[in-house]
């Protein structure tokens, strides 16, 4: 690892994102789309569908992939990878702490 | 270097000369010295347009395809004008008429055909050969003879229905003649036409002035110094002034018998188009017999000379020709032709035929065990291309038969998968080429394989059977079977039928109820919208709602953009507007900035560029409810100014309008409800071409179309029924929209569901409520109206956390053009 040293950030309280459905964060410049699984896992990946930018924290999603509402482009949540041909997306390393507070690892 | 070889060809006819050009092609100059034999003293010349030649829609000089300089070009010594008597196939020498000798190392025999002269007495003058006035039509020498014989004569009989027989017989009524076609078959050209499609050729051909004897075996020329007639087996005599034979033609095989070639019908060849225990001496064109067979067709004179030339060459020394099936498509005596494989079905074969002969159109398909065997068309050709590729590859054929030989309305696939160029575009929303698809097929074989890899058929949806006959065609046949095909979702493994009854009988009102029950608990993304459509119809106000399930649109009740904005249509029911309307519309439009104010196909005005987070504000300030330009639901009812106005209305569109659409307005279903009711047949609404359209016509009816679509697919709608009054038209429309909605498929459009039924089964059930559904249906639509709730009313109070947050936040929205 280089200059950029592993940094944590704190989203929010986790109530803020509906189960089942996702939220999108601005996160040091970055826009980073955190989902709540019904399982009640999280996920999260860079926001923005690579393909014509569509807004994934809008997407419908199960417990493995997110469809990105635009072009329903569908990546995978916990690789990145799309299986429709697009470049992968970034994957964030996301949880709670004891309070329930999102953390957010870059 | 080698010394090169001596290559020499007897005939110098499209076979002949077509092989040296392919010889020529691959480098054959450097391997032979070429000598070529033409009995004609004239170049190489296209056979085939001679009939062109006689109607004198072409000029001689145009139908040459090689002049003589071509031949000194080419390095080629051509012997025009020169008979070949004899090969010695020991000496390997050719004996030509003038008595000169030509060694050769390797030689074709391209002789061709002679014309077929049956057995009619005095057709020879005793010392003339042919009688002054009887033709054959084979030669340029043939075709000059007739024109000029033509010119000063008035009646011209013309002995043979086939294809060359009908070229003669048109070709002669250029110069004035009066045309007898008489035909020893009971149909014309039936060597590839069925008697119904001879007989409806037949009046084709006789309505161009040609008269037509059928059955007719000629047995006699009558006259004696000059044709004076001819003369049938029954005694019957027509009277003329010339005489065509053009009763077919044979292998043209004398130069082979004499030289003690293996001669059957005509030169026996393999598959290296090799004369039989000859290495050196080949035959090629309509002169050869290959297994059996021979050809009187271009198209397998062409294969064959690519493979003399390849195996003659050295290109590949593997080459073989094996056969062709002849498939042609021709124009006869100015009537479109085509024709391949049987005529005539056997037992237990499949016969599909249409029959039009008021306008001279006849179709007929032969189909033995799912395979194309025989096809005639007539009149119209259109479907040839895609016939020919079924045949000749065995392609599995549609369903619906009648689409072999019709384009029927919508996404067709004229354009078949073979003959697409693979950089051509498949899908134009996605932009999807034909290669794309076929390199997804490698990856995997079924059909929604291949469009969820490449995105293919995933936008309107048009394009969908065209990509399936490219899968079926780029996996050798037929795509694998798709499990998930007649599943209502792709994640529960059931039709909608069971679906709905497994989720009334296990009292499933969530969507994450019916993927633990129904599919092993496992959740699927791409089936939740579909979900929630099902349980919102079924349970109404019983439907326990995730809003997860729901696709973006559904959750913030607008369209979503490119840009991540939203467009927001208000209810303007009918179309109808107020000038307080239209400045609230206008202050909304200003305060928010929206960058686009647009009028929709449905009448309605469209504020697009709306930032998410703005949504409840919007709604609020317009305090209009939601026109429903989003959802997978009954969205608009466009009207006319009907009555009240307009001076051709015959009904008030305008309020029958504006009451179907407060009775059905929001309703969820499989696909987009666009309605239109129209004032008078003149159609200012559209309504023939929306999902359910309504007509007033005169004497106060009404008539019910559905089924009709205008978008990426274009149909008219089919009449469900013309009542008396706007009451009847309510409850027919909600029959019928409850029945769409319990009965399609997911995302199926009125424009499938209602020719997958039929008109008259959809009029039996919703209109004669033949099977006693009407009251169930009537009482089902009246508790999903009674449950409508304007969902614009949350904004005033979300229903999630977050509902109206951006999900770009980092992006600056809008990013629509301001106009």
């Amino acid at each position: 690892m280089s200059v950029d040293a592993v940094r944590t950030h704190r989203l929010g309280p986790v109530e803020e994102i509906p189960v089942g459905e996702g939220r999108a964060y601005a996160v040091d410049g970055h826009q980073v789309a955190v989902f709540r699984l019904r399982s009640g896992a999280l996920r999260a990946v860079s926001a923005v569908c690579p393909h014509a930018g569509g807004p994934l924290a809008d997407g419908l999603i199960d417990a493995k992939v997110v469809i990105c509402p635009l072009h329903q482009h569908v990546y995978d949540l916990a690789t990145g990878c799309s299986s429709t041909g697009q470049p992968p997306l970034r994957v964030y390393d996301v949880h709670t702490d004891d309070d329930g507070v999102l953390i957010l690892t870059t | 270097m080698p010394e090169k070889q001596r290559l020499v060809v007897v005939g110098n006819g499209m076979a002949g000369a077509r092989a040296v050009e392919e010889i020529l092609e691959r480098g054959g100059r450097d391997t032979f010295n070429i000598t070529m034999f033409g009995e004609e003293p004239y170049g190489n010349y296209n056979r085939i347009m001679l009939s062109n030649v006689l109607s004198g829609v072409e000029e001689e000089d145009g139908i040459f395809l090689n002049s003589l300089p071509w031949y000194a070009t080419n390095g080629i010594d051509l012997r025009a004008g020169v008979k070949v008597q004899r090969i010695d196939r020991f000496g390997k020498v050719v004996l030509d008429d003038a008595g000169n000798e030509l060694r050769y190392d390797k030689l074709i025999v391209a002789t061709g055909s002679r014309p077929f002269i049956p057995p009619i007495e005095n057709m020879h003058h005793p010392r003339r050969g042919y009688h002054q006035g009887v033709f054959t039509f084979r030669t340029i020498d043939d075709t000059r003879g007739m024109i000029r014989y033509a010119r000063d004569h008035e009646r011209a009989v013309v002995i043979g229905g086939g294809l060359l027989g009908l070229e003669a017989a048109r070709g002669l009524q250029q110069y004035g003649v009066h045309v007898t076609l008489v035909h020893a078959a009971g149909h014309l050209m039936n060597a590839q036409l069925d008697a119904q499609g001879g007989a409806i050729l037949k009046a084709s051909v006789e309505r161009l002035g040609i008269t037509v004897e059928l059955a007719a075996r000629t047995a006699a020329i009558e006259g004696k110094a000059k044709v004076e007639g001819v003369r049938f087996a029954d005694g019957r005599v027509i009277p003329c002034d010339m005489v065509v034979v053009a009763a077919g033609i044979r292998p043209n095989t004398g130069l082979a018998e004499v030289s003690g070639l293996t001669v059957e019908r005509g030169i026996v060849v393999d598959d290296q188009l090799r004369c039989l225990d000859e290495p050196d001496i080949y035959a090629v064109g309509e002169c050869v017999q290959h297994r059996g067979e021979t050809y009187g067709l271009v198209a397998p004179l062409w294969e064959q000379a690519r493979v003399l030339a390849d195996h003659l060459t050295g290109v590949n020394p593997q080459a073989a020709y094996h056969g062709s099936r002849t498939a042609t498509k021709l124009k006869v005596a100015g009537v479109d032709v085509a024709a391949m494989g049987i005529t005539s079905p056997a037992p237990g074969d499949e016969f599909v035929v249409f029959s039009e002969p008021g306008r001279g159109v006849y179709k007929s398909v032969i189909i033995r065990d799912g395979r194309l065997v025989g096809a005639t068309l007539l009149g119209d050709v259109g479907k040839v291309g895609y016939l020919m590729q079924a045949f000749d590859q065995g392609l599995p054929l549609p369903e619906e038969r009648v689409r072999l030989l019709f384009d029927l309305g919508g996404p067709t696939a004229s354009e078949s998968a073979e003959e697409l160029a693979g950089d051509a575009q498949v899908c134009n929303c996605n932009g999807v080429s034909k290669t794309a698809i076929t390199e997804a097929v490698k990856a995997t074989k079924t059909l929604s394989g291949v469009m969820e890899r490449t995105r293919a058929g995933k936008g309107c949806g048009s394009c969908k059977s065209l990509v399936k006959q490219i899968v079926d065609w780029a996996a050798g046949g037929a795509a694998d079977e798709d499990p998930a095909a007649n599943w209502y979702v792709p994640g529960v493994p059931l039709p909608k039928p069971e679906l709905i009854a497994a989720i009334r009988a296990q009292n499933l009102r969530s969507v994450s109820a019916v993927f633990d029950a129904l599919a092993g608990g496992e959740e699927d993304a791409k089936s939740k919208m579909g979900l929630v459509s099902l349980l919102r119809m079924l349970w109404g106000d019983d439907y326990v709602d995730e809003r997860g399930a729901r696709f973006i649109n559904d959750r913030v009740h607008a369209n979503i953009q490119r840009d991540g904005t939203f467009s927001v249509v208000p209810q303007m029911k009918g179309g109808v507007t107020t000038p307080a309307q239209l400045r609230r519309i206008a202050d909304v439009a200003d305060k928010y900035a929206v960058p686009l104010v647009k009028l929709t196909g449905g009448q309605r005005i469209d504020l697009l560029g709306i930032r998410k987070e703005d949504l409840p504000a919007v709604w609020a300030d317009l305090d209009m409810p939601s026109g429903y330009a989003y959802g997978k639901s009954m969205r608009t009812v466009k009207t006319c100014v009907g009555s009240d106005y307009c001076r051709f209305g015959v009904g008030d569109s305008t309020a029958l309008g504006i009451a179907i659409e407060t009775r059905f307005q929001g309703l969820e279903s499989p696909g987009k409800m666009k309605l239109a009711v129209t004032g008078c047949p003149r159609n200012c609404a559209e309504a023939y071409v929306k999902d359910l359209g309504v007509v007033a016509i005169d004497g106060g009816r009404w008539e019910i179309y559905v089924g009709g679509a205008a978008g990426a697919h274009i149909r008219k709608g089919d009449l469900l029924a013309t009542v008396d009054t706007p009451a009847e038209v309510m409850t027919l429309t909600g029959r019928f929209l409850q029945y769409y909605r319990e009965n399609a498929n997911w995302l199926e459009r009125t424009y499938a569901f209602v020719p997958r039924l039929g008109i008259e089964r959809l009029r039996s059930l919703i209109v004669d409520d033949c099977e006693g559904l009407g009251a169930g249906l009537d009482e089902r639509m009246e508790a999903a109206v009674a449950a409508y709730r304007d969902p614009w009313k949350e904004g005033l109070d979300p229903t999630v956390p977050g509902q109206f947050r951006t999900s770009l936040p980092l992006v600056v929205l809008p990013q629509v053009p301001v106009r």
